[in-house]
């Protein structure tokens, strides 16, 4: 979808530190008269350090549920070995896609904001096609477990496809996160301010969400 | 001080009762929610802790009302063995989650981080909300395990599995009560997670001009990092607790082995691991331990210091021994697990780290004795349970390294020694890190003083009591007193049940006199006198430097600008006793490290 738009760039990409968010969102910290020694003149918006936080906490939420499946697995010979829903794989080849997908409307936007153009075709529309295909996966998944259900295998089936069940939706939780992030960034473009940290954080985000799916299907593919 | 009058807040000063005291975004009214909700829940916590002292004191004495708590739990008045449990279970979890995690982490982290490092607010202020109003949400869900029909579990606050994952089956509480529980402890995972969110990227993106990490005082690198040490563990803790949850409402079968039986029943689950839970939540379970004692750390550091008139004796090593103990933390949480049949060289490489630890543990404390040795230390009740935390940090400690062996491990782990253990080093150590950090910033949050002479008081009182109710924990141990027991009939216990008479009535004097702190904070609060200036105690980080209370954006409309390391104290040529982080003063020998 296409948006055009008649006004400056809504796009906030080198904020100053007196345009505020908390202090500034940018830390001056050039000499002031004073010994201001050990410091570095300017530090990232706190966006661009908060998402690496909280990506951090996803991974080790990941490694607990991973380092639980292995020591499950060794601890009773009652684990089941069963052959993924096929369509796993085409919901893989649809995150990446993407991936592709929103880095193409990030550089775009980032191209725009250079431009400095005043009027023209807002670069809103792969983000759009982001948008659509990370509904697109989320509905692949949700299939994959009908399709699992209904040939009989549910969550307490065995202690194998619990894992599957756990590990799927716990992603599908965190992505559907990403696209919360997709929209508020579509809503920021259309209606009010964007600033690149926010772009930049949900990109990265979103292929951290692509990145976890693949290692999560390696792991299924080689413990299941 | 450089003009930052554009720095509006991107959220503006609230003007509706709801958005000021209630879904506040400034980080110190959430500071102040945070202390509340501590208080509360100590009050709870420690109300239980009677109860089941008076039951162990004296095993049939009716407690007037205590059905009105739990009619099955309480027939006659009479605590039955398994209410016993229930409120153990409640008074550990809610001591240890909702009071130690949150006082000195979230309370006053929330309150002065962004003040020290010279912020107008945290950098989320949307997910700092909702951190609070989830850890709400988590204690409701907590508390609420008392009104459902077989009351709350009774598995401790640790809930081993396979009891905790069966179902209700186990016992009274071990079905919905668990449940909850599980429920509760997820939910405060995502609050604490949402705030350790907010506190690194505080300390790291939004310190003022000139605030180098180093120019941080010692408190602000306490809930740094808490925050990193509350970001990983608590995201362990989460997916235990809803594995936990699936084993019960889904009968999945991650922690319940095949044809367990339990009161002549077969359990349906199949090939669950025991040792899983352990595994999960003692990755958690250990760091927790130093998430609830860092912050006291620094607060007790912070503190010393303005009262000592000069710094430590080494600022970095005291925080790079701080940040030791984080990362050393999550390399001995098998020390939890020695009775639990591991491998000798698993409890080796375990016991090993937990020896190590004791090294950065041994330097903080050289650091604090090292540096109050020939001070002119100000005595006021903050500088005195600072010293009370420090007192019962090494008599904790020392514990640390009998328990640390894992074949006197083995003899003592079930035992009142570990009880004893980790409440001096863990709970009262912490406490007073809280009361240390509520004397001394009370005026700064307020802006009225509290009175002193009770604060005295209640520190002597508190300290005594305390030393009265947990160190003959040691000795119980010893003499082959069993924990989680709730009556003593064999003949070796016998004889020392005077001594848990004794514990009972310390316990029960030492918890009235709580009360006098209670009453000082509700008082001065309204009718103390009022702070005769912005900085009572004469201290040289940012908080001092700002109004009393502070304005919504922490320094109305100059943004402070930072000169000096923080704690300039009795600088030789200097102008004064003291020189604050912004005073521009070019001092000639300041107390700086390479």
């Amino acid at each position: 979808m296409a948006t055009t738009v008649h006004e400056a760039p809504k796009i906030d990409f080198d904020r100053l530190p007196s345009q505020g968010s908390g202090n500034g969102g940018w830390r001056d910290l050039g000499p002031a008269g004073g010994d201001l020694r050990r410091v570095k003149p300017s530090s990232p918006p706190p966006a661009s350090t908060g998402i690496w936080v909280g990506l951090a906490a996803i991974t080790m939420t990941f490694a607990a549920f991973t380092s639980a499946l292995i020591v499950r697995q060794g601890a009773a010979p009652d684990w089941q070995h069963f052959t993924l829903p096929s369509i796993l794989y085409l919901n893989s080849l649809i995150i990446i896609a993407s991936s592709i997908t929103l880095e193409v409307s990030r550089r775009q936007i980032a191209a725009f904001m250079g431009s400095a153009k005043t009027e023209g075709t807002a670069p809103a529309r792969w983000l759009y096609v982001t948008l659509s295909l990370g509904l697109l996966f989320v509905a692949g998944q949700t299939f994959a477990w009908l399709q699992l259900r209904s040939q009989g295998f549910g969550l307490a089936t065995n202690v194998s496809y619990s894992f599957f069940y756990v590990l799927t939706v716990a992603h599908a939780v965190h992505l559907l996160g990403g696209l919360g992030g997709l929209v508020r960034v579509i809503g920021k473009l259309n209606h009010s301010v964007l600033r690149r940290s926010t772009l930049n954080a949900t990109s990265l985000y979103w292929h951290f969400m692509g990145v976890l799916w693949l290692y999560l299907l390696l792991l299924l593919w080689m413990k299941l | 001080m450089h003009d930052m009058s554009a720095h509006a807040a991107q959220h503006g000063a609230p003007t509706s009762f709801i958005r000021k005291h209630v879904f506040s975004l400034d980080h110190k009214v959430i500071g102040k929610q945070y202390y509340a909700l501590a208080l509360i829940a100590a009050v709870v916590g420690m109300f239980l802790s009677w109860l089941m002292r008076i039951h162990l004191g004296w095993g049939n004495f009716a407690i007037p009302g205590l059905h009105l708590l739990s009619s099955t739990g309480a027939p006659g008045n009479v605590m039955t063995p398994e209410y016993y449990l229930q409120l153990m279970t409640m008074h550990g979890t809610i001591m240890v989650f909702f009071v130690l995690t949150t006082a000195p982490f979230a309370a006053f982290g929330n309150f002065f981080l962004p003040i020290q490092t010279g912020a107008e607010d945290m950098p989320f202020p949307h997910f700092n909300m909702m951190s609070f109003w989830v850890t709400f949400v988590a204690f409701v869900v907590m508390v609420a395990a008392f009104f459902v029909p077989d009351g709350p579990s009774l598995g401790g606050w640790t809930q081993y599995a396979p009891l905790s994952a069966v179902g209700a089956v186990g016992g009274p509480g071990q079905g919905l009560g668990v449940v909850l529980w599980a429920a509760s402890i997820g939910i405060f995972c995502i609050g604490q997670l949402l705030g350790s969110l907010n506190f690194i990227t505080t300390t790291l993106d939004m310190r003022c001009k000139g605030m180098s990490l180093m120019r941080l005082p010692l408190s602000a690198w306490g809930w740094f990092i808490t925050s990193m040490m509350g970001l990983t563990a608590f995201a362990v803790l989460m997916p235990a607790c809803i594995l936990l949850i699936l084993d019960h409402v889904a009968g999945t079968s991650f922690f319940v082995a095949s044809n367990l039986v339990i009161n002549g029943q077969i359990l349906p689950h199949s090939g669950g691991s025991t040792l899983l839970w352990q595994h999960l939540f003692w990755f958690f379970g250990h760091p927790e331990v130093y998430i609830a004692i860092v912050p006291g750390m620094g607060i007790v550091s912070h503190v010393l210091i303005t009262n000592m008139r000069r710094p430590m004796l080494s600022h970095r090593v005291l925080i790079y021994s701080m940040g030791a103990l984080a990362v050393l933390s999550y390399m001995v949480y098998g020390h939890h697990m020695f009775v639990s049949g591991m491998n000798p060289v698993s409890a080796i490489a375990f016991s090993f780290p937990t020896l190590v630890i004791t090294i950065p543990s041994t330097i903080v404390v050289l650091i604090w004795l090292g540096s109050l040795y020939g001070s002119k230390l100000r005595i006021n009740s903050a500088s005195l349970f600072s010293l009370g935390f420090i007192s019962m940090f090494i008599s904790g400690g020392v514990s640390g390294f009998f328990l640390a062996q894992p074949s006197l491990d083995i003899m003592l782990h079930a035992t009142y020694f570990v009880v004893g253990h980790f409440h001096l080093v863990m709970g009262v150590a912490a406490m007073f890190g809280i009361f240390a950090g509520t004397y001394f910033w009370f005026p700064k949050m307020t802006g009225r003083m509290m009175n002193e002479t009770l604060g005295r008081v209640h520190f002597w009182l508190s300290f005594v009591g305390a030393y009265c109710i947990f160190m003959p924990f040691h000795y119980l141990g010893m003499a082959g007193n069993v924990r989680r027991y709730q009556a003593f009939t064999d003949d070796y216990l016998i004889p020392l049940i005077p001594v848990h008479k004794f514990i009972t009535v310390a316990a029960l004097v030492t918890g009235f006199v709580q009360l006098i702190f209670i009453y000082n904070l509700i008082y001065s609060r309204f009718k103390g006198p009022v702070a005769p200036s912005d900085n009572p105690w004469e201290g040289t980080s940012l908080e001092w430097s700002t109004a009393t209370p502070p304005p919504h954006n922490n320094f109305g409309d100059k943004m402070p600008v930072v000169y000096h390391d923080p704690y300039q104290y009795s600088v030789e040529g200097a102008s004064a006793d003291y020189i604050m982080q912004t005073s521009p003063e070019k001092l000639t020998n300041p107390h700086e490290e390479k």
